[in-house]
């Protein structure tokens, strides 16, 4: 694509999207592309050295994320964006690593990281864009999928039940827990900004409409419909307890913040308890030497 | 470049395999610890969490190997030179972010201290039957380095190496350790810090602006960078072309695959270090690795005692296989024989580089103690025949 | 002196696989000697026959494992009964009095007898039984020079325990010593308990 031909205006976040790489791979109404430019405003409000940001992503329709960000950027295994970010920020505490991931990839396949991060609270920032679907590989049935929903492999309907992601999360410990879906551009910016900011284990639940699957196999219409339903259905209730947060076929979705708090984080500890065990012996992890 | 002397730990000690090991990592700059207990590999991990927050630097117990693995290969990223440990059944789940190591051309190191399998198998008993599982364990075409140690002294010595390697050829490189020489306690001489060579991260001299990631230089190893260091790069699993940047093309796949594979086989000359004992005018020749080096030497020297003409190639490097000497040798010896503690693994790569141009005899066994040296000697005397 | 075999036995908890350690440490680190240890992994090491396997040379040991054992150290009953066929006919054979109540010599095999845990408790701690007979081991086997074992003693036990613990070497080395002067089964010449 020839760059900023003509009078055309450049784009407004040019500086932090790989332009060389649009169009992107994502469906036409597809969430991920909201939650994309929602996250590109948060950065651009976040008081942070760009070039110290670090983006990682798993596997799926929302793995994609990493590679159209135009910082440094990683697309890993499926499942593993935690782990390979809790890697690379201990290896460079001075980056702020972000995962951007989907609900498969986070909860299903990569849950064990996902509940063992939380617990550490490894000081990252995780957006989990929930479409309630494994969508890349055709909309089979996700551990985030409703009850009732349909899906390629729950063809008569899902008998079994989703988790709630903010309980999982929060009960395992994380800072920062926040639920939005694609419709609410500001309020999801903000929390975006909150959890960038929030020393820890931040997270964010992003609810995105996949047209081509999701919305198809359940006969609810096409993105704008699902947009409208997240704009009758949704209850902003900051706060709300978090065995309230069940998401049920169609039925009404809480948003809001619901932790915010604080806690030391992995990297916090270490420094704290083995500094006091250790004494004048101890060498921070930051003082460790880089492989050059 | 030499040893961080924080890391080093100069003197003489009495240490078993998998201690020298991390000794062996730690001088070599390794600062990024991430793994899951298992046997007969855990002490690796213990020695490491004790000493690391004297030299700086992290260990982290993770909640598997799947995580451990992937931990390692993001540390790397970050610019710490990174290192796993486990044994079989961890190994197995290691698999998937090694081929992304692999991909990626990410610097590190795996350390298999090998049990009896499969499965579970015998976890406290020796074994080295993962030896295939090290070169091609994870799906794809792709090639590592694999070296195996016969003694604590060697666990330290060749532990470094594994570091300089996987940072020279950006590739995964697997220390092939087994639970004899991991278990074992002999004398470890550690030297000075100025008398450890380690080998630097290959960072870029070009601008973000000119820098690719992928464009190797001639040695077809591209230069890498340290997220944080604003070169604001992409890396995939996916196939990539010179940016970085997953391009699904079968063209941009046979490039990359063929040079992924290449970097290694077309550099195996520097890579492969053999210990070559009466090879030239040998009638046959045993080649071992690991603890089976050892053991086979007792055979050996009954065999010459008898006025056998008898050669011996302890192997270091495993893989790249010295498909090259191997060749030459070939064409002068009667056979080879080759001990080692599975039901053959490197013994089929020496017989398909072997083609036929000499005998192969290959002296399996399963797994849970060392050969007897007796067994092994009455190959040789079948094998002179 | 070509390869000595020493297998170290006794129960979990007794200190049997430090006690090897302390063998070989000072064979290879004091001594000037080749030597390599092994050890029992598994249930054995927590509470059952548990043992340690020292190999002490001149030459490179290639074999790491024991072959024969020419020196059986011997701290429990269970240990003696799975331990002592093995040793060799001409070998050499330490154990404590009070818990191998049966030992008996066949062949040619030399018995020594130590009340190492009686020993240990008298000088302050039980736990200090395994120096008491590498002390023992150290005086009737004559396979290591006293002060190489000794002085690996002094730096390898933590901080603080250093005075017990040669108090319990010495303890072990003496009775030994005094053993070999007047024992009958300990032959007349000063060194021969180590099989050639």
């Amino acid at each position: 694509m020839k760059k900023n031909a003509g009078n055309v205006p450049e784009h407004p976040m040019e500086n932090l999207l790989r332009m060389d790489r649009i169009p992107h791979i994502w469906c036409s109404t597809c969430g991920i592309g909201t939650a994309v430019s929602c996250f590109i405003q948060a950065l651009q409000n976040f008081d942070y050295p760009l070039d110290k940001i670090a983006v990682v992503s798993g596997i799926g329709c929302s793995g994609r994320i990493a590679g159209y960000i135009k910082l440094d950027s990683f697309h890993t295994t499926h499942g593993r964006a935690i782990p390979f970010a809790t890697g690379l920020k201990l290896a460079n505490p001075e980056l702020k690593v972000i995962v951007f991931s989907g609900d498969g990839d986070l909860v299903s396949i990569g849950g064990n990281h996902l509940i063992h991060a939380a617990r550490r609270n490894m000081d990252i920032t995780v957006f989990c864009v929930n479409n309630f679907i494994y969508a890349m590989t055709g909309g089979q049935c996700a551990p985030t999928t409703p009850t009732d929903a349909n899906s390629s492999t729950s063809p008569y309907g899902n008998f079994d039940h989703p988790f709630n992601i903010p309980l999982l999360v929060g009960s395992c410990g994380a800072t920062y827990v926040a639920r939005w879906t694609a419709l609410h551009i500001r309020r999801l910016t903000r929390s975006m900004q909150e959890a960038l900011e929030k020393p820890g284990f931040s997270f964010v639940e992003i609810i995105a409409p996949c047209s081509t699957l999701y919305a198809r196999r359940n006969r609810l219409g096409t993105g704008l419909d699902l947009m409208k339903f997240y704009h009758d259905n949704s209850v902003i209730q900051h706060g709300a307890p978090l065995e309230s947060l069940d998401i049920q076929f169609q039925k009404k979705i809480i948003v809001g913040k619901f932790i915010d708090k604080k806690r030391p984080t992995f990297l916090e500890a270490w420094d704290q308890y083995l500094g006091k065990k250790l004494g004048d012996k101890f060498i921070s992890a930051e003082k460790g030497i880089r492989a050059a | 470049m030499k040893a961080d002397p924080k890391g080093v730990l100069t003197g003489e000690h009495y240490l078993d395999g998998d201690h020298a090991c991390t000794e062996g990592a730690l001088a070599a700059g390794c600062r990024f610890f991430a793994g899951y207990p298992i046997t007969p590999s855990t002490e690796v991990a213990e020695r490491f969490s004790a000493r690391i927050p004297h030299v700086g630097g992290i260990f982290i117990q993770m909640e598997d190997e799947l995580g451990s693995m992937a931990a390692v290969v993001g540390a790397s990223w970050g610019g710490k030179k990174s290192m796993t440990v486990t044994s079989g059944p961890g190994f197995s789940l290691m698999m998937e972010n090694i081929g992304l190591a692999a991909m990626m051309e990410t610097p590190c190191v795996i350390v298999n201290v090998q049990r009896g399998g499969p499965s579970t198998g015998l976890p406290t008993m020796v074994g080295q039957s993962d030896m295939m599982q090290a070169r091609w364990g994870s799906h794809g075409d792709y090639e590592i380095i694999a070296i195996s140690p016969a003694s604590p002294q060697e666990a330290f010595d060749y532990s470094i190496k594994c570091f300089n390697l996987a940072e020279k050829y950006r590739v995964p490189v697997m220390f092939m350790m087994d639970e004899c020489v991991g278990h074992m306690t002999e004398k470890v001489v550690i030297p000075n810090p100025d008398q450890i060579d380690v080998e630097p991260r290959r960072l870029t001299k070009k601008s973000p602006k000119d820098y690719l990631p992928y464009e190797p230089n001639e040695d077809l190893v591209p230069d890498m960078i340290v997220a944080g260091d604003g070169y604001r790069i992409h890396s995939t699993g996916l196939t990539h072309d010179e940016r970085g940047y997953p391009a699904m093309k079968p063209e941009v796949q046979e490039k990359l695959v063929h040079r992924l594979v290449d970097k290694i086989s077309k550099n195996a000359d520097k890579i492969i270090e053999l210990e070559e004992d009466q090879t030239d005018d040998a009638d046959v020749i045993v080649m071992a690795y690991g603890i089976t080096s050892r053991v086979t030497m007792p055979a050996i020297f009954k065999a010459r005692k008898k006025g056998i003409k008898v050669g011996f190639i302890k192997m270091i490097t495993v893989w790249p296989f010295p498909e090259k000497r191997v060749r030459e040798l070939a064409k002068k010896v009667k056979a080879f024989v080759m001990p080692e503690i599975n039901l053959g693994q490197v013994a089929l790569e020496l017989e398909r580089v072997v083609s036929g141009k000499a005998g192969v005899h290959h002296i399996p066994h399963a797994g849970g103690w060392v050969h007897d040296p007796e067994d092994i000697y009455k190959v040789i005397v079948e094998a002179a025949k | 002196m070509a390869r000595t075999e020493i297998r170290v036995s006794g129960f979990g908890g007794q200190g049997v696989i430090l006690c090897g350690y302390l063998i070989g440490k000072s064979a290879a680190l004091k001594a000037g000697k080749q030597a390599t240890l092994n050890q029992s992994f598994g249930p054995e090491a927590r509470g059952s026959a548990c043992s340690a396997q020292v190999i002490v040379s001149d030459e490179k040991i290639l074999y790491p494992y024991l072959t024969q054992p020419d020196i059986l150290i011997c701290m429990s009953q269970e240990a003696y009964a799975k331990f002592e066929p093995e040793l060799k006919k001409d070998g050499l054979l330490l154990v404590d009095e009070d818990l191998v109540k049966d030992a008996k010599s066949r062949d040619k095999i030399k018995l020594y007898k130590i009340p190492a845990t009686r020993f240990a408790e008298e000088i302050g701690r039980k736990i200090v039984l395994n120096i008491v007979m590498l002390g023992f081991f150290t005086a009737v086997s004559g396979l290591l020079d006293k002060e190489a074992v000794r002085s690996t003693v002094e730096t390898s036990v933590p901080k603080g325990t250093e005075e017990l613990n040669l108090k319990a070497f010495e303890k072990g080395f003496a009775y030994g010593s005094e053993l070999l002067k007047s024992a009958p089964t300990a032959g007349k010449k000063k060194k021969a308990a180590v099989p050639a």
